[in-house]
């Protein structure tokens, strides 16, 4: 019995420790938004003000790339969502030879840096673009959202496969036989079924987009996005400005994963009423009384 | 009347493996069709092959005298009742029932209409705006069938819908497919691997053993005349005694085997010298007496039921022969451990040849 | 260099071209069962199944890649030179990697070379490091957390997550520069008379990298370590296994994939982070991904830079590798 208290007290501290580690810089960086000293720092907290945050959206060149960043989630989310589900329906369909080596290639985006990535990039479509005669699209916004899209559109597939993997092809089949064109087949039975998936999937591929700095410092060519100007900033030096920009992200964050939360466990209530009925209705079959069903 | 659907020299293959050879066939409009036979027989393949999810590697299909080769699943006039169900989890009961009136263009005030009657008939009225996972299985069941039966098809075919049933259920959809059928008066093809289903609810069987139609009869020719030894052993209880025959004349004949010369029908006509084996059915077994054909035997165990009495005997080779004593014959119930003297009349024993591959 | 286009555009393209009227010819032969793909899927949705996987697979992964290998075989020429008589095959680039010149190979290119190697000598340190911080967590979290427990927890994770990794190295910065709360802290507790250079010496840099990829280490892990049944490590406890054995020979094996996928993500991130050492490096640090950052956008020298993310790219794919060897594990197993 001793040893288990012992277990328990060493495993809380680790845990606190975990915690202070994951959450400590940030809380810190959180609170130097809000105090007045142009260096950030918490302490002595000399006091309390808002203008950094005012500072923030004085900041013209933040604001674009804020814009820009917002512009290029959204394309990408267009582009990288149905590209990942073409490539989970292809995945489940593929001779079976060739799916390690399909996998390989779908997947090697994610295994690979993101600087990697756009240079790449970079690199092939400043030649395309030349010998095709279609240098508008060198542009910093279109690479960008191609190189973002080679490794979200193969979180995304991932995301989808996983769903797929559960779908039940005779749903497929019984549309069909019932008289649905292969199209319809698609929107009305497949697609209502990968809907979550979807969901999560565009969710995640607009915040990966977001956030990317690695794939996007070499792909926005003369650009800029809120994260390379950000770069520049922090490297310019540290201004409370830069922690007033996180502690926005951070509170935007917290409160999308609330909304999460309380849209899955309104879902799960749901559905689990839904049980419940199901389960009535069994018993009722079961107490000897079937409804009378051919009612002529 | 053309027949609802025609089964030419059907041959289904998947590389190397036979799902389905040979199989000729003709169903008549209207009639209660079962395909019985294990897992892995054929007949799911077979039920696919007509609703045109496998195309035939060679033969045709004919459904309303048409042929319908290069005719996808969602061009022929049939509707297929999935094992599994597969109600689309997404939509409402009623949206379920009416999808395939939505896909065919049917205004929705005319699909609203045909759905209530639908629900209706299906004795779900109030149901029509719940979510399938909201029903039991039961409703389920019937939800599958009326979202069939909506698009009017002229064949309705059934892969073992009832298989996910609990048995109460099963022997209460038993009788309400069978009303369904009547009422709506289409073809119905049944696929299932209990015997007892296709045997109550169906006008004819055809059994299937390994990609083979074996017969085509009503439940009682398939029952009692059973003209292959799959059959035999596969439809109803059977003890199959092997032997050669020694003598045969005039449709009887008689098998020597290990356990003493038994005599049965020989509705083939297999010559003297023949491998033979001997059905007789566990109820055509009497004790005691002195039937023209008998043996004796050790019993093993006796499980009494009231209006019948099973019991398992092993005779002198080791093959284990059950009996099913009707309740009024047994006086003195055997016990375990009694040596047993058991016989039949020849009408109920029936001789077939062996197969060549056991 | 259009010629070396044409050549990465035409070759992929071609190899699928051949794999395509193969499996035509198998399926006519009838080794293939089943529908075919249109057969399947319908023209409209066949098509946009075909354009958007095709589009993705060459245009986007496959030929930005070889793309970048032709160009790291080539010298560096002004854009009208370009596809002329000296644009041809070269090895300059990767010459200059380890000598610090296109022709000679008098010298060692130690600058270089010491930052290449100490990327990934400190990005598998960094990996190891997360592995054991993270594994009793997931362990927890995926085998003895009470689920209301389980809910905060995730949601605590999930949070730092999504922050920016250039927010989460000014976090650092702030931490840990001269001026930085820790000096502040150290030296008003009267232990410092002057502030540590925790940024100079790279010990910023290290703490920086470690932090950024912690979540990408416990999220694999949790989902691995989730689907291991309970009873198995019931059983081996009645059994009288020691605490160590159970993870040893129980946990870990079946938690081989989360830890491989893991390791590779956080390995990954790391050698090639490039935010965390523009941040938190000092004026003397060595970190890879920067130096291939200069040699596109402080020397422009593309070639040289497409070699030197060869180089990078090359490491990771050994490490990879290595990682699939060392666990027996095929690729699909890790990258979920």
């Amino acid at each position: 019995m001793r040893e288990g208290i012992v277990q328990r007290f060493s495993f809380a501290v680790y845990l606190g420790l975990f915690f202070l580690y994951l959450l400590g810089p940030l809380a810190v960086m959180a609170v130097s938004a809000f105090n007045t000293p142009d260096y950030p720092q918490v302490w002595p907290f000399e006091g309390f003000t808002l203008d950094w945050f005012g500072k923030l959206l004085s900041d013209g060149d933040m604001m674009y790339g804020l814009r820009t960043s917002l512009w290029i989630g959204v394309l990408v989310v267009l582009v990288s969502v149905p590209i990942g589900l073409a490539g989970a329906i292809v995945m489940t369909q593929i001779p079976v030879r060739a799916r390690a080596t399909y996998y390989l290639v779908v997947v090697s985006p994610v295994l690979t840096p993101g600087v990697i990535i756009g240079i790449s990039t970079v690199v092939f479509w400043r030649e395309f673009t030349t010998l095709t005669g279609m240098k508008f699209m060198y542009d910093g916004i279109v690479m960008t959202v191609l190189g973002q899209a080679s490794f979200i559109s193969a979180y995304c597939m991932l995301i989808i496969l996983a769903r797929l993997q559960r779908f039940d092809r005779s749903q497929e089949e019984a549309a069909l036989d019932l008289g649905a064109s292969y199209p319809q087949v698609f929107l009305h039975v497949l697609l209502p079924f990968l809907k979550p998936a979807l969901f999560s999937a565009a969710v995640l591929a607009f915040l990966s987009s977001f956030e990317n700095y690695n794939t996007t410092t070499f792909s926005i060519l003369a650009d800029k996005t809120l994260t390379t100007v950000l770069a520049g900033r922090v490297r310019q030096g540290t201004t409370p400005a830069i922690s007033a920009l996180a502690v926005f992200i951070v509170a935007v964050t917290v409160a999308g994963a609330l909304v999460y939360e309380v849209m899955k466990r309104r879902e799960d209530g749901r559905i689990r009423r839904r049980q419940q009925v199901a389960a009535k209705a069994e018993e009722a079959e079961f107490s000897g009384t079937p409804e009378p069903a051919a009612a002529e | 009347m053309a027949a609802a659907v025609e089964l030419e020299g059907v041959n289904v293959t998947f590389g190397d493996f036979v799902a389905v050879r040979d199989a000729n066939l003709t169903i008549e409009p209207g009639e209660f069709f079962s395909f019985l036979g294990p897992s892995g027989c054929g007949k799911t393949t077979l039920l696919r092959t007509i609703s045109a999810f496998i195309e035939p590697t060679r033969g045709t299909v004919r459904i309303g005298g048409r042929d319908m080769k290069g005719i996808g699943p969602n061009k022929r006039p049939t509707a297929l009742i999935f094992q599994n169900l597969a109600l689309f989890p997404m939509m409402t009961v009623a949206e379920n029932i009416g999808y395939g009136l939505r896909v065919r263009g049917v205004p929705r005030h005319e699909r609203d209409e045909k759905v209530k009657n639908l629900l209706i008939q299906i004795a779900l009225p109030e149901h029509g705006h719940k979510l399938v996972s909201e029903l039991s299985g039961g409703q389920r069941q019937r939800v599958a069938i009326a979202r069939a039966l909506a698009v009017e098809p002229s064949v309705l075919l059934l892969d073992e819908p009832l298989s996910a049933l609990d048995l109460k259920l099963r022997q209460h959809m038993r009788a309400e497919l069978r009303a369904i059928q009547k009422r709506v008066g289409i073809t119905f093809i049944y696929i299932t691997h209990d015997q007892g289903e296709a045997l109550t609810m169906s006008d004819r069987i055809a059994v299937m053993n390994a990609g083979v139609i074996e017969q085509v009869g009503n439940g009682r020719s398939v029952y009692a005349e059973p003209r292959t030894p799959f059959v035999a052993s596969f439809v109803g209880e059977n003890n199959a005694i092997r032997g050669r025959i020694t003598q045969a004349a005039n449709g009887t004949a008689t098998l020597d085997t290990p356990i003493g010369p038994l005599t049965g029908r020989n509705p083939v006509g297999l010559p003297a010298g023949d491998e033979a084996l001997i059905f007789v059915r566990p109820e055509a077994l009497k004790l005691g007496g002195d039937p023209p054909s008998g043996f004796e035997g050790e019993a093993l165990d006796v499980t009494y039921e009231g209006s019948i009495t099973h019991v398992t005997m092993r005779v002198r080779t080791g093959q284990k022969i059950t009996l099913s004593l009707g309740g009024g014959a047994a006086g003195i119930l055997p016990q375990p451990g009694d040596m047993l003297k058991v016989g039949f009349e020849p009408q109920d024993g029936l001789l077939l040849a062996r197969p060549e591959r056991s | 260099m259009s010629g070396g286009l044409t050549l990465v555009v035409a070759l992929p393209l071609l190899a699928a071209l051949i794999l395509i009227l193969l499996s035509r010819l198998e399926r006519r032969k009838g080794a293939i069962a089943g529908p075919g793909f249109f057969q399947r899927n319908g023209v409209a949705v066949g098509l946009y199944l075909a354009v958007a996987v095709g589009f993705w697979a060459f245009f986007i992964i496959v030929l930005p890649q070889l793309a970048m290998v032709d160009l790291s075989f080539r010298p560096k020429l002004p854009p009208s030179q370009m596809g002329g008589p000296k644009d041809i095959f070269t090895l300059e680039n990767y010459r200059y990697f380890l000598f610090g010149s296109t022709t000679s190979t008098a010298n060692w290119n130690w600058l270089h070379i010491k930052a290449f190697f100490l990327s990934i000598g400190v990005s598998i340190l960094i990996t190891l490091l997360n592995l054991a911080i993270c594994y009793p967590l997931a362990f927890h979290m995926a085998q003895s957390a009470p689920v209301a427990r389980l809910r905060v927890l995730l949601l605590l994770l999930i949070i730092p997550y999504w922050v920016n990794e250039i927010l989460r190295a000014f976090a650092f910065r702030v931490l840990l520069s001269s001026g930085g709360v820790v000096n502040k802290l150290l030296m008003g507790g009267g232990l410092l008379d002057a502030p540590i250079d925790f940024l100079g010496n790279d010990v910023g840099l290290y703490m920086g990298l470690s932090y950024a990829y912690l979540l990408m280490m416990i999220f694999p892990l949790y989902n691995a370590i989730e689907s291991l049944d309970r009873n198995q490590i019931e059983a081996a406890r009645d059994l009288g296994a020691p605490w160590w054995h159970i993870h040893a020979f129980v946990v870990m094996p079946h938690a081989k994939p989360g830890i491989a996928s893991g390791c590779t993500l956080v390995f990954m991130l790391s050698a090639g982070a490039l935010a965390a050492p523009l941040v938190l490096g000092g004026p003397r640090t060595l970190w890879f991904t920067p130096i291939v950052y200069d040699r596109f956008y402080q020397a422009f020298n593309w070639p040289q830079g497409a070699a030197y993310a060869l180089i990078l790219l090359f490491a990771c794919i050994v490490f990879v590798l290595a990682v699939l060897r060392m666990f027996r594990l095929s690729l699909g197993e890790i990258a979920r």
